[in-house]
């Protein structure tokens, strides 16, 4: 359609596909499993993920049962120990990593107008890699799970402790995802680098896309560590070396310093590109552009750099010097600042907008409220004198929540909602959206705000029972409660996709009428994705788009209300 | 049906989390907002820097999800209503990193000057003089300034703290010990050594103070100081296997003829076990047929 405009976007060259043979299209099954298309193998890292996540949530309700009351026996020691797990594990590796790269995967070629990812061959193998590594943990489930938390602090995870496969399968699940998102990882950094629209210069990247970058270059940098971290834990396991055994001269500090090395990182690689959906959402849905683009952009990369330094804020109560202690706790203050600008540009892009509350914005206000206070709890816990009383208490595990469920798994469903019309071709039902949001809201503020208080009242994480002591009983149960008001939310938007993906109402390519390249393609976009790719001028393009269009053919304002469904009330 | 007005969701989140607080009120101790303490002075003060920070995170708190809840109802789209076309302001970017940094700043001051209090053992008070004997500082060790405190051994194994109180002499092998609970004078300072035998372990007392782990291979050094009788209870928080949610620990601080005549009971019923102990060999060595 922009080809019939007044102003015809110019092609640059862009590499030719050339077919040395005709053959049938594939379909079915056969089709999902051979094929190379970035968009069917985003869809499959959603949908996998997603699984995965549901697996992992109904083991945090079985915690969240057992904890329902003091001195409870519906789970022994070992389930529990195994439950906490495979939950951590499950929500880090299978589901938080992989699904950013699944929305990388679909939305990055599509935001940059490039036709495919530069490497699909590698982009599928990421994904076969990615499912290899989490069939093979939970097939532990048929002979012994893992029980040393997702951590697997030595020597609780050295064969002495940890006996049977669990901790081997949590190792090749390691490698197998770490494999995954490295390929994943190099695919991404070169086909942004390289495949750009023509006139999409850096400073017209989508801000979703500047994200998935650093989240790429973070993922290059700390999964060498973790690999080799895991595969001398897996010596010590089985072929008689003695890295991490103090019994013999090694060192448990090492995997502590090690792990985290990876570890830390790891949090910015699960939430910076839920920061880059947020940096989408907002600007659409307040009618505005982004506030401070270059700022945005810029405190990513500041974030990630400072990511790297503050792994040892982790290991407050090891044995380690004060000063060690002091670095630690100074870069870990860093990292507030730049993460305080993205909140308050945030915040600014809605100042004097017109904010449409659609669920993908009413999403992002649940990470912009929630992340905050995970990050005023994270300035708190990175004070290594307060930290002596708070770690590796509920306080933590409230905190952590607080940035990966209300901060990065809210810009998930941000981003599920936000996208869906675009991958399906049809809109999800608001209403069922917002019952969706409250429930997930309410759940999730009821189950952890009261873990703060549990953990300061001298409860330790990771315990599979507690005594009846002050309101202990009390405020775990209000935990347990809100645990299944937030399941009960998350179900109601497995409903709805599941409903809207054939019965919803058609989307068209643009129903949101948003800002970036994506929506410039038909909803579902067909193979190799647009037919011309427009000339980029600004950062958004799509904006530029219709302007052109209503200047072409003299239809009225530009920034008509997009669908009558979404006619704002007065 | 009719769409939900946002106004209502938004009023009736907002009514549900004041309607819990208030609902919780009643219930909330002094300790609802604020780590355990009042057993020792170095709990003392982490709660109150505690408290200091949570009073500076409450400000921000308010600040941001104000103005966020502001921002929400007062540029909702409606009639007529256009959105301002900005981009940016550079003056205000420089204005809330430099804010932010501040904050920080300010948090660093009062951390660095805190510290020393927390980390540091003061002097034992007077009641408790004539316990404490002269411990020697090295590496990340701190004793207090003069010099004087009561060292005890605390070392972790699945699924049991033990406790090894000094002698006076320096033989480590015939000290009086016990397992679980921990008893110590009032007023004395009690400067720990805290290791393991097997799997990391994390010592915590929360009215005692913060949490150190013990890690094999490693030594580990807090201390406490209990300013009143009375039993302090925690347990260990380091994942140490299936049982680390019974690892439990307790201090039972008692006044100083009472430890006294603790450490004499507890090493005659060490010295009559062994002595037992030797008469059971003996009897077996003789006969090993023979009921010990």
């Amino acid at each position: 359609m922009a080809a019939d405009t007044a102003t015809t976007p110019t092609l640059a060259p862009v590499p030719q596909i050339t077919a040395h043979e005709v053959t049938r299209e594939r379909t079915g099954l056969i089709d999902w499993l051979t094929t190379t298309d970035h968009k069917k193998i985003g869809i499959l890292y959603l949908v996998t993920t997603f699984a995965f996540f549901l697996i992992g949530g109904v083991e945090a309700l079985m915690m969240r049962l057992q904890l329902g009351t003091a001195e409870n026996t519906l789970l022994d020691p070992s389930t529990f120990n195994a439950l906490f797990t495979m939950h951590g594990t499950t929500m880090i590796f299978l589901f938080v990593v992989p699904i950013m790269a699944g929305f990388g995967n679909y939305f990055v070629p599509l935001m940059i107008g490039a036709r495919d990812m530069a490497f699909p061959r590698l982009n599928a193998l990421s994904y076969w890699l990615l499912l290899a590594g989490g069939v093979v943990f939970y097939a532990s489930l048929f002979f012994s799970p893992p029980e040393a938390g997702w951590t697997m602090y030595t020597p609780l995870s050295n064969e002495t402790f940890s006996e049977g496969g669990g901790v081997d399968a949590w190792i090749f699940l390691v490698h197998l995802t770490g494999l995954s998102s490295l390929v994943g990882a190099i695919n991404f950094y070169v086909t942004i680098a390289n495949m750009r629209a023509p006139g999409m210069g850096w400073g017209r990247l989508p801000l979703f896309v500047w994200t998935i970058l650093v989240y790429a270059i973070l993922l290059i940098l700390a999964l060498p560590v973790i690999a080799g971290a895991v595969t001398l834990l897996l010596t010590d396991r089985h072929f008689g070396t003695h890295f991490y055994d103090p019994t013999e001269g090694g060192s448990p500090l090492l995997w502590q310093h090690l792990f985290w090395f990876f570890g830390h990182p790891e949090v910015y690689i699960m939430v910076l590109p839920g920061f880059g959906i947020i940096s989408e959402v907002l600007p659409v849905f307040a009618r505005k552009p982004i506030f401070g683009y270059k700022a945005i952009a810029a405190s990513s990369v500041v974030i990630a750099f400072l990511g790297l330094l503050v792994w040892a804020h982790h290991m407050f109560t090891t044995p380690s010097p004060t000063v060690v202690l002091v670095f630690f706790m100074m870069s870990s203050f860093l990292i507030g600042i730049p993460t305080g600008i993205k909140i308050f540009n945030w915040i600014a892009t809605l100042w004097r907008g017109t904010i449409e509350f659609k669920t993908p914005l009413i999403f992002a206000i649940g990470f912009l409220s929630q992340f905050t206070i995970g990050g005023i709890t994270g300035i708190i816990v990175a004070i290594f004198p307060v930290d002596w009383q708070l770690h590796d208490t509920y306080f933590v595990v409230a905190h952590f929540h607080y940035t990966l469920m209300g901060g990065a798994v809210f810009a998930i469903f941000a981003g599920l909602y936000y996208w869906f019309p675009k991958i399906s071709g049809r809109m999800m039902n608001e209403t069922l959206g917002k019952w969706s949001f409250a429930l997930m809201y309410i759940g999730f503020n009821l189950t952890f705000l009261i873990q703060h208080t549990i953990g300061m009242d001298g409860m330790p994480r990771r315990v599979y029972e507690y005594p009846d002591v002050g309101n202990l009983v009390l405020y775990n149960r209000i935990s347990t409660v809100g645990a299944f008001i937030l399941g009960l939310g998350i179900l109601l938007t497995v409903i709805n996709v599941l409903r809207s993906v054939k019965r919803g109402p058609v989307a068209g390519p643009d129903p949101w009428k948003a800002n970036t390249l994506e929506w410039f393609s038909p909803s579902p976009p067909p193979a190799n994705n647009f037919d011309v790719v427009p000339r980029v001028r600004s950062v958004e393009p799509m904006k530029d788009i219709r302007r052109q269009i209503a200047h072409a053919t003299g239809s009225g304002t530009p920034e008509a209300p997009p669908a009558p469904e979404s006619l704002v009330r007065g | 049906m009719a769409p939900i007005n946002r106004r209502h969701i938004f009023t009736a989140v907002l009514l549900a989390a004041v309607a819990g607080c208030l609902a919780l009120a009643p219930a909330a101790m002094a300790d609802f907002f604020t780590p355990e303490s009042g057993g020792s002075p170095n709990a003392d003060r982490i709660d109150t820097l505690y408290k200091i920070v949570f009073a500076v995170g409450i400000v921000v708190f308010v600040g941001v999800e104000g103005t966020l809840l502001y921002t929400l109802i007062k540029f909702r789209a409606r009639k007529g209503a256009v959105a301002a076309q900005i981009h940016g302001n550079t003056r205000l970017e420089i204005g809330w990193t430099v804010g932010a940094a501040l904050i920080l700043v300010v948090l660093a001051a009062v951390t660095f000057i805190a510290l020393p209090g927390i980390r540091d053992p003061e002097n034992s008070s007077a009641e408790a003089s004539a316990l404490v004997q002269p411990v020697s500082a090295h590496g990340e060790k701190r004793v207090p300034p003069d010099g004087k405190a009561l060292n005890i051994e605390v070392t972790g194994q699945q699924y049991v703290w033990r406790y090894t109180y000094p002698d006076g002499d320096d033989n480590p092998l015939n000290n009086p010990y016990s397992y679980e609970e921990m008893v110590v004078p009032v007023g004395a300072t009690v400067t720990l050594d805290i290791r393991s035998l097997d799997v990391a372990h994390a010592w915590w007392i929360p009215e005692l103070g913060g949490k150190m782990d013990a890690i094999p291979g490693y030594t580990n050094y807090t201390w406490f100081k209990a300013t009143k009788p009375g039993v302090f209870r925690g347990q260990c928080a380091e994942l140490c296997g299936r049982n680390h949610a019974n690892m439990v620990a307790q201090v039972r601080a008692v006044p100083p003829a009472e430890y006294q005549q603790y450490i004499e009971r507890l090493s005659n019923d060490i010295a009559a076990a062994n002595a037992d102990a030797a008469e059971s060999r003996r009897k077996l060595d003789a006969d090993p047929q023979a009921t010990p």
